[in-house]
């Protein structure tokens, strides 16, 4: 069996005096899309930033493509082909839209095909294209996040809670896009407390709680099971959709 | 293709928005002087030596508010990079004296601008030695920043007393920059013209590297996202380095500036300006080097005119001034958006 793309091996996180990872296994297979569930204060957010090296893993093992990050430097991790979209995404409010974008093709200018296809991913972005960033709405924002993070190819987009807050057109439209995305060949490990948008994306499910992982499989085994909804999240799919 | 119009389908499209007020403030400032003064050609004398107060305080203020915004360092050791600055003009007067009395435009200007040069490589050599030193022990302390700074600063005045001295050592003003433009009764002093369109130069240069360069662009996602910057790959530790650098640098070109301004060398000369140089970064906001450059200006400009029109008020015009942005702006003149 092939190796997985990123594979966390019993991690370990502390943040000041709290420790919030207890020993979590994770592995991302390369290609498709997988759902990482739980409900707040699992331990998801820590795990992507773990991943990213913004807080340091107290023990335990990350591999990426068969390299171990456990101990890089965050823009070493980025630079192995990493992109993160935090959950507050990180827009630089002061630069327009085309300077974030431009700030993140490291390697020179964006290749103009990347470019059109990711604003027909996200057309909005082309009509505020040389305004300030603050300027936008919250799921435009969203948009130039998720824009910016494949600005260039990357193996794995790590994102958090990218529907959090948006309205229900705009969660729609953004599951279309991660649609498209997955269909261009994009890994992803995306962090999510919307069952709905999740069950519709997923390839893969993860699911913490209290920092430790609870359960991990195929998606459609956890969207067809609701026993094992109410179990692992106290919910049912009806209830979202 | 997703469509993800349907966000801004129903609103108007937002405008890119110029903040003018601020700008506003200078000539609002200089109009509201001039009744006060009474004499037109005594406020356009008063005026251009505001300007150029102005600008050397901006020089040596520019590189500290980018530090302070990048790299949320309190320096207060920033003065020791103006005094140093100042003194590495000894290092051109010394061998090069006839350029300064050569009754020749041409080489008192190459003496300025090998002094500037001379200056900006010895602060910046020695601010890479303080950052590396004195300052990345300290990184996200701002109480033990201000003490380890401030003791660096004691430190470095001590080691420019053991070098060249504790006495006041006066410096020759190049012969074509003595004396002063006379435009019926206005008054311009030469140097002050010189300083003007010095500071107006870098500050055109650091819009243009901060606005129309990769390095400047990341400079400013640094100043609002340092952490992000590191999640896209950028090594945000040396940029930190960089600007540091170039900040100690800008400040031993405002030395020298302020040196021949002052005509007299004291290894205390940069900490005497650090309270207006602290002023102005607040008042611009900090990280701001528009708001740098507006809050120079005004501060400066305010000086003047105060000192002229009430004497007595003009020790406490600068509080003043800065009492009043912070009440109309508490972020200050051109806030930089923060994390």
């Amino acid at each position: 069996m092939a190796e997985p793309l990123l594979q966390l091996a019993d991690v370990h996180t502390h943040i000041g005096p709290y420790h919030i990872l207890h020993g979590v296994d994770l592995s991302v297979p390369a290609g498709g899309l997988t759902m990482l569930l739980g409900r707040n204060g699992a331990g998801k957010t820590t795990t992507l930033r773990t991943i990213m090296g913004l807080w340091q893993a107290s023990s335990g093992r990350i591999r990426f493509d068969g390299r171990d990050i456990t101990k890089a430097a965050t823009p070493d991790i980025a630079r192995s082909g990493i992109a993160y979209v935090p959950e507050a995404m990180g827009i630089f409010t002061d630069l327009t839209v085309r300077e974030n974008i431009v700030l993140a093709a490291r390697s020179g200018p964006v290749d103009r095909n990347r470019l059109d296809w990711i604003l027909g991913l996200f057309p909005a972005l082309k009509r505020f294209w040389n305004l300030p960033a603050g300027n936008l709405s919250g799921g435009q924002k969203q948009m130039l996040a998720i824009a910016r993070a494949i600005a260039e190819p990357r193996r794995l987009l790590l994102i958090d809670e990218p529907t959090k807050g948006l309205a229900p057109v705009m969660v729609r439209s953004m599951i279309e896009a991660f649609k498209a995305l997955k269909a261009s060949g994009e890994t992803i490990l995306l962090v999510e407390q919307n069952f709905y948008a999740a069950s519709a994306l997923g390839d893969n499910v993860v699911v913490m709680d209290d920092g430790r992982i609870v359960h991990a499989g195929a998606m459609s085994d956890l969207v067809a099971d609701t026993v094992l909804q109410q179990r692992l999240l106290g919910l049912s799919l009806d209830a979202h959709q | 293709m997703s469509d993800m119009t349907a966000d801004t389908a129903a609103v108007e499209l937002p405008r890119a928005r110029t903040d003018w007020l601020p700008l506003l403030l200078v000539p609002a400032l200089g109009l509201l002087a001039l009744p006060f003064v009474g004499s037109p050609s005594t406020w356009v004398t008063l005026t251009v030596a505001g300007l150029a107060m102005g600008m050397m305080i901006f020089l040596m203020a520019s590189g500290l508010t980018l530090v302070f915004g990048l790299m949320d360092i309190i320096n207060f050791g920033h003065g020791v990079f103006i005094s140093l600055g100042a003194y590495a003009t000894l290092l051109v007067l010394g061998p090069l004296a006839g350029w300064a009395t050569a009754d020749s435009l041409g080489l008192n200007l190459a003496l300025l601008l090998l002094c500037i040069l001379v200056a900006m490589a010895v602060t910046g050599v020695v601010g890479a030695v303080f950052e590396r030193v004195i300052v990345r022990p300290v990184y996200g302390s701002h109480l033990k920043q201000i003490l380890v700074t401030m003791g660096g600063l004691i430190v470095a005045e001590q080691l420019i007393h053991a070098i060249w001295g504790a006495s006041p050592i006066p410096i020759p003003l190049p012969q074509s920059l003595r004396g002063a433009f006379v435009v019926g009764d206005i008054v311009m002093e030469r140097y002050r013209v010189v300083a003007v369109a010095i500071g107006l130069l870098v500050f055109v240069g650091m819009q243009l590297l901060l606005n129309r360069t990769r390095l400047g662009l990341l400079i400013r996602a640094g100043v609002e996202n340092p952490e992000m910057v590191e999640a896209l790959g950028y090594r945000i530790r040396r940029l930190f380095v960089s600007v540091f650098i170039a900040g100690s640098a800008l400040a031993g070109l405002g030395g020298v500036m302020w040196a021949f301004y002052r005509q007299t060398l004291t290894a205390g000369m940069g900490m005497e300006v650090m309270v207006l140089v602290f002023i102005v970064i607040i008042i611009g906001g900090l990280g701001s080097v528009g708001g740098c450059f507006v809050g120079s200006i005004l501060v400066a400009l305010v000086a003047n005119y105060v000192g002229f029109i009430e004497p007595k008020l003009a020790l406490i015009s600068n509080i003043l001034v800065m009492a009043l942005v912070l009440i109309w702006r508490p972020q200050g003149l051109f806030p930089v958006a923060r994390r």
